[in-house]
Formats: C-alpha cells, sequence, structure tokens
C-alpha cells in the first residue's frame, strides 16, 4: 500500500533502556534537523507570513497593518479571481480524470505485448519531457486558426473547417486542457504500467479459467489492484494543477480577454507586477485554504480515524 | 614559523583583497532589462562611453521587466545594491524613494537643467518632493499608428487622422481582403490601444481623468462613452488570429504587406528597421487624434541606491555624466527606437519617426505623460483586466464596460 506511516518504528522500551536509545537516536535526530528547520521555517514561516500579509494593505512592500477582511471582499468581487477558479476546477477535474483514463488505456494497449513496446513507451511518455513552457508554445501555434490545425485541414481542401477554440472565449480554456493531457498522459501511463505489470499472471490465469471477460476482468480485479498507483498518479496530477501557470503562460497569457486566467497567475501578477502585495498573497491564502480543505478529509480517513480504531 | 607563515598569508590576502577593492573603484554594476538584440545594442552606447571614461561597466541585464525590477528590489532591501538600477518613468520606484533606498541627483539635476531641458512630463515622473531622484535617458512615444504605405496607396484610401475616420477606413480596407489593424492580442497590447483611443478621441484631458484623478464623472460623460464605443468598433478590424499574438507578430504583419495600420509604441521602429524598412518610404507614422494628436510619453530613468561606500557614490556621478551627455544620448537612442530626453540636442541625424515625435513635443501641449506615471500599477491592471474583457468579447456593451471601469476605480488601491 502506498500509506506511508508516520509514526516511528517501535522500538520496544522494554529490550532498551532509555538512555541507550537516546544515544542510538541522537545522530539521527541531529542528521534530521536541517531538514526539520527548513521545513519550519521556510515552508510553515512562508505559510503563516504569506497569511499575515493578506490581512494588510501591503503594496510594493511588506506592511504590517491591520485592514482586517478587506483584501478577501475585494478578491471575491473581482471578476479575473472568480473566473480564474472557476478555471482551475474546470481543469482540475478534466486534467486529473482525463489523464488517468488515457493513461490507463494507454497502458493497457502496452500491456498487450505490442510489437516495438519500447518505441511507444518512449512516445508516450516524450511530452513529460518537456517544459510547460514548450507545451504551451507548440500547442499556441498548433491551434492557432491562421497558421496550424484549422489552416492545414483548410487548404486541405475543407474551406469550412473551423477549429478556433484557442481564441474563443468559451472554448480556450479546454484547449489548455488539451495540452495539459498531452503532457501528463505519458506519466499516468508509465505509473498504471509498471502496476499492471505487477499483476500475478496466475490472476489472469484463474480468470480465464472461470471464463471472465476480460473488460470484467480489468473493472473488477485490476483497477482495484491498482489503487496505489492510481492515488500516486492522482497525487502528482493535483500537484500540477494546484500549480498551473506556465502552461497558461505560454499559451494564451490568459486570454483571450480574461478566459483562461489561473489562481496562480493572478497571484503572480498582483506579487509582481502590480504592486499588490496585500491582494496577491490574499488570493495564495484562499488556494492554501482550497487545497487544505480538499486534503484534510483524506487525512482524516487516512490517519486520524484508523488511530482512533486501534485505541 | 608556522605562525609567521600564516601572518604572511593573512597579509598577503588582506593586500590582495584591498588592491581588488583599488581596482573597484570604477566599477559599476548596471542593472537592466534591456535583452532583445536592439536593445543591448542601445545599451552597449552608455558601456563604451563609460569605459572609455574610465570605468569598468559590469552588465546585469535580466529578461522582464518585471523580474529585473524584483531582483534589483530584493537586493535593494537585502543591502546589496546593485550601482545602478533601470525602471520605467513612474510609480514604479515610489517607494523606494519613501523608505529612503534610492539617493537623490537633485545637485546634478540643478547644475544640468535639467528642469529647462527635458519635457514637463518627464520632470514630474523623476520629480519627488521636489528632488530629482532618476535620471532620465530617453523619452519613448506610447501611441504611434504605423501604416503600410503601399498597403494605402493600393486601396486608393487616405490613411485616417482621427477615430471615426480609422473606423470608416478600416471597414473599407477589410471589404478589399486586408487585416485593417494588426494587433498584438495580449491583455497589455489591447490596453495599449485603448489608451491611444482615449487620448486621441477623448484628448489629454480625459485621459489624466480616468487614470490620474480616477473622476467618476468623466467616465460617465457622453465623451467618453463615444470613445469606448468608437473603441468597441475596432473589435471587428483586427483579424481572428490576433489573440495571444507577439506585438512584434504583429508588426510583421505590417511589414509583409498583410496588414495597413499598427498601433504600438516607438520601439516597434527596431522591428522594421530590422526588416531593411525606411521610415516615409516603406510605412509611416502618425498620431490619430483630433487636432493633429498628441503623443503619450514615458520612458526609461536609472535610479541610483543609496550606498555607504564613497567610491561607489563616485562611480555613480560619472555615470550620470555618461547618461546625459549629447553624443550618447544621440547614440543610445537611435538604437533604441526613442528619442533623447534633452531637448537641446541636434535631431537632424535620426529618422523621420524621430524628428517628427521630436517636433510634436516641442509644444507642451501635445505633451502628455503616460499611464505609468498617472496611476498605480494596481489601478492600471485593474483597467487591463477590464479592457481585455470588453476587447473579446463582441457582446459586451459600452454600459457593462463602463461600469467595470467605476467598479475598478472604487476597489484599486
Amino acid at each position: 500500500m502506498s500509506t506511508v506511516s508516520l509514526r516511528a518504528p517501535s522500538i520496544s522500551p522494554a529490550t532498551a533502556p532509555p538512555r541507550r536509545r537516546l544515544l542510538t537516536r541522537l545522530p539521527a535526530a541531529f542528521a534530521l534537523l536541517p531538514t526539520a528547520l527548513i521545513v519550519l521555517i521556510v515552508y510553515i514561516g512562508c505559510m503563516l507570513w504569506t497569511v499575515r500579509l493578506s490581512f494588510t494593505s501591503s503594496t510594493l512592500l511588506p506592511k504590517l497593518d491591520w485592514v482586517g477582511l478587506a483584501q478577501y471582499s475585494r478578491l471575491f468581487a473581482n471578476d479575473r479571481f472568480l473566473t480564474s477558479a472557476e478555471n482551475i476546477v474546470i481543469f482540475g477535474f478534466l486534467f486529473i480524470s482525463g489523464c488517468l483514463i488515457l493513461g490507463f488505456l494507454l497502458a493497457v494497449f502496452i500491456d498487450q505485448n505490442v510489437r516495438g513496446e519500447g518505441l511507444f513507451r518512449t512516445l508516450f511518455l516524450y511530452p513529460y519531457a518537456m517544459s510547460f513552457v514548450v507545451t504551451g508554445v507548440a500547442w499556441q501555434w498548433f491551434l492557432n486558426p491562421g497558421l496550424g490545425l484549422q489552416k492545414l485541414v483548410r487548404d486541405m481542401g475543407f474551406p469550412n473547417f473551423t477549429f478556433d477554440w484557442l481564441v474563443n472565449q468559451d472554448m480556450a480554456i479546454y484547449t489548455i486542457v488539451i495540452a495539459g493531457l498531452w503532457h501528463g498522459s505519458g506519466l499516468t501511463m508509465a505509473i498504471l504500467l509498471a502496476g499492471l505489470r505487477g499483476v500475478d499472471n496466475d490472476l489472469w490465469k484463474a480468470a480465464r479459467v472461470d471464463g471472465v471477460p476480460t473488460w470484467r476482468v480489468y473493472a473488477s480485479i485490476i483497477l482495484p489492484l491498482l489503487r496505489p498507483m492510481i492515488v500516486t498518479a492522482t497525487v502528482l496530477l493535483a500537484t500540477g494543477v494546484v500549480k498551473l501557470y506556465d502552461l497558461v503562460v505560454a499559451m494564451t497569457l490568459g486570454g483571450p480577454g480574461i478566459a483562461t486566467e489561473v489562481p496562480a497567475k493572478f497571484v503572480m501578477d498582483h506579487l509582481f507586477e502590480r504592486n499588490n502585495i496585500a491582494l496577491g498573497t490574499a488570493a495564495a491564502t484562499i488556494m492554501l485554504v482550497a487545497v487544505i480543505s480538499i486534503l484534510a478529509p483524506w487525512v482524516y480517513m487516512k490517519y486520524v480515524r484508523r488511530e482512533g480504531r486501534h485505541a | 614559523m608556522r605562525l609567521k607563515k600564516r601572518i604572511s598569508a593573512y597579509t598577503l590576502a588582506f593586500a590582495f583583497a584591498s588592491t581588488t577593492a583599488a581596482f573597484a573603484q570604477q566599477k559599476a554594476e548596471v542593472l537592466h532589462w534591456w535583452t532583445s538584440a536592439g536593445e543591448s545594442a542601445s545599451v552597449k552606447v552608455f558601456a563604451d562611453q563609460f569605459t572609455k571614461a574610465g570605468g569598468t561597466w559590469v552588465d546585469n541585464a535580466i529578461a522582464g521587466g518585471a523580474n529585473a525590477r524584483t531582483a534589483g528590489i530584493n537586493r535593494m532591501v537585502g543591502g546589496n545594491p546593485p550601482t545602478m538600477m533601470q525602471f520605467n518613468t513612474g510609480k514604479q520606484f515610489d517607494e523606494l524613494v519613501s523608505n529612503e533606498l534610492v539617493r537623490d541627483v537633485e545637485q546634478q539635476a540643478k547644475a544640468g537643467k535639467w528642469r529647462e531641458l527635458m519635457p514637463k512630463p518627464i520632470v514630474d515622473a523623476t520629480v519627488r518632493n521636489g528632488k530629482f531622484y532618476a535620471v532620465p535617458v530617453n523619452i519613448h512615444g506610447q501611441n504611434w499608428m504605423f501604416y503600410n504605405t503601399k498597403v494605402f496607396a493600393d486601396a486608393g484610401l487616405e490613411v485616417p487622422k482621427t477615430f471615426p475616420e480609422l473606423v470608416a477606413t478600416g471597414e473599407k480596407l477589410k471589404a478589399k481582403g486586408v487585416i485593417p489593424i494588426a494587433l498584438g492580442g495580449q491583455p497589455n497590447w489591447e490596453h495599449n490601444l485603448f489608451r491611444a483611443v482615449v487620448v486621441g478621441h477623448g484628448g489629454a484631458d480625459m485621459f489624466r481623468k480616468l487614470y490620474g484623478a480616477r473622476d467618476q464623472a468623466t467616465v460617465k460623460s457622453s465623451k467618453f462613452k463615444e470613445t469606448v464605443e468608437l473603441f468597441g468598433k475596432m473589435r471587428a478590424l483586427v483579424d481572428p488570429g490576433s489573440p495571444g499574438r507577439n506585438w512584434n507578430d504583429a508588426t510583421a504583419l505590417v511589414i509583409t504587406n498583410k496588414a495597413a495600420m499598427h498601433f504600438n509604441g516607438d520601439w516597434a521602429k527596431g522591428e522594421f528597421i530590422a526588416a531593411g524598412q525606411t521610415a516615409g518610404k516603406e510605412y509611416g507614422c502618425a498620431l490619430v487624434g483630433e487636432g493633429g494628436g498628441k503623443l503619450v510619453i514615458g520612458g526609461d530613468v536609472f535610479v541610483f541606491p543609496v550606498t555607504k561606500d564613497k567610491a561607489q557614490t563616485a562611480t555613480q556621478d560619472k555615470l550620470i555624466e555618461v547618461l546625459l551627455d549629447p553624443t550618447s544620448q544621440i547614440e543610445f537612442n537611435k538604437k533604441k527606437g526613442s528619442i533623447p530626453v534633452r531637448m537641446d540636442v541636434d535631431v537632424s541625424s535620426m529618422d523621420t519617426c524621430a524628428q517628427k515625435s521630436h517636433a510634436v513635443l516641442k509644444d507642451p501641449a501635445n505633451q502628455v505623460e503616460a499611464m505609468e506615471m498617472l496611476s498605480t500599477p494596481n489601478f492600471s491592471g485593474a483597467m487591463q483586466d477590464a479592457v481585455t474583457q470588453y476587447w473579446n468579447n463582441a457582446n459586451m456593451t459600452a454600459d457593462a464596460f463602463i461600469e467595470k471601469i467605476l467598479g475598478a476605480m472604487r476597489d484599486a488601491s
């Protein structure tokens, strides 16, 4: 299972006297100290600092006054932030589910012992080796109505063919999803393929003896077995969703209009271009709260409730 | 013996350190974001002049204005500032002044009579509390209309002089299969076009009241609505490939005879020059607007971070001399596409667009300070969000847009 236990390996207190236990643990504690400090000061510290700044009226430089929730009421009256929030939900849902479905299908396809497996594997994983900026620029060219796909098909003799999602306000966010899927599916495939390869062949034989149809084996036996891999892939993809920024900047710069704005871009623009640290940190705090509120039930299920049951 | 050896090693190290310090006296680290080919060629003019004057120029170019400013401000706050750092005219360095992180150059300004030599908007943009806190080096016009002379000649049309004319001409050009307006469809260029329309059709006063005073009555006036509706009509004059396009790709459409007009700052000249075209021949530049048009001007300045090191202060003084020297001014601005900040230098060796710019600015009534000088980055950003929404949504009415502007005026700090 993917469960990473947070409890220290239990050394039974009866076998080692407390003093020796301390001595053996000391070097380990020292070795971990720098990491612990970095986590405490850099991550937690910066997090608290960000939250604190969101209650101020800081502009270019941080200022430690107190304006209460003024920045938050501005934030939720801001069209651009609301569009950003909506977009990240659309992108997050479609990107994660799309990557999982495509990745799984690709993995199953490769697992059929196709000829040239190595070639296909490389081919599918290759986009992941690209940075989001390169991905964004490439897809911007490909989807540009005057340069890419639309022009190509029209030149081939279909003058009425239209594919202008990139410059269409209602559809532009889906072009970001398409580019994201192209980029992320390969990685999901690699993770799930590793899982598929780990499935015991006897399971397949037994299912075949029982005359279970193949799709049923995948749905009822293989998928549950792949759960840890799916969780891993989902977590990796989800971090990609939260930090979505460079793909949008390279591909649409948030446009047309504000159609493809995302929260991370809102934060970056307000912190570094618009000299509005307070509003930027307020948006960052909302992002943090959103992530925590998605993670909290999961952490509760995984750790808190289980501990409770043991007691 | 061992001790002696160690001491001599220390002395040697110390001597070494102090000699490098002595060498470093005239070493200037310059932080700027002029990274494109034309820009780095122009900054090299300053570097060469400084070297000629006996200094050592350490070039620290960081791509992207926002990145460079963030890096520079962090270093100033952290106590390890560069010798000299670029900014744009405007409010970008206001807080650096109020936090006493940059030094004033009032002494040099008085001696050099900067207030008499430079246009008032530029002076106002660099003076805080009655003192110069930065050295302006150039003037950029932001609302030029570049046009393709061949396209207009072939279509048998006159180059429009006002915005209502421009919309009418644009529709005729469109009917002939030419792209009337080439636009880099990114929020800041859409906003730049909007400002050109406001200053051209609404006038300098409306422009100042909108961005500077944030006067709600102006925004509710019928003249403003008319201006906004004209801007709205221009939505139909760009090609469908415009959203997301880079500004230089838009300029290229004019260069290659595909588009007729292109609004941009005079930095776009660099693209025409690189394509081997000459101002006044293959392309022209004009100011669109009632009464011949006004020029929205901004520019680049250098600030000098406060330092306790006397040698560094002396280096800074020398840099100031180099920046405003007439020869460096002409040579720098030829390469940069801007015009000299000193109105007393002879511009006859520059191209026709630069000469036109210089002539227009001779009349103070034509000088309009750029948005960056009037407005906070935050309000400009909120305006940009409103403009890009209006521009990209053909169904959005002028009233809805005006409502958004009023909202931005209330909310943005």
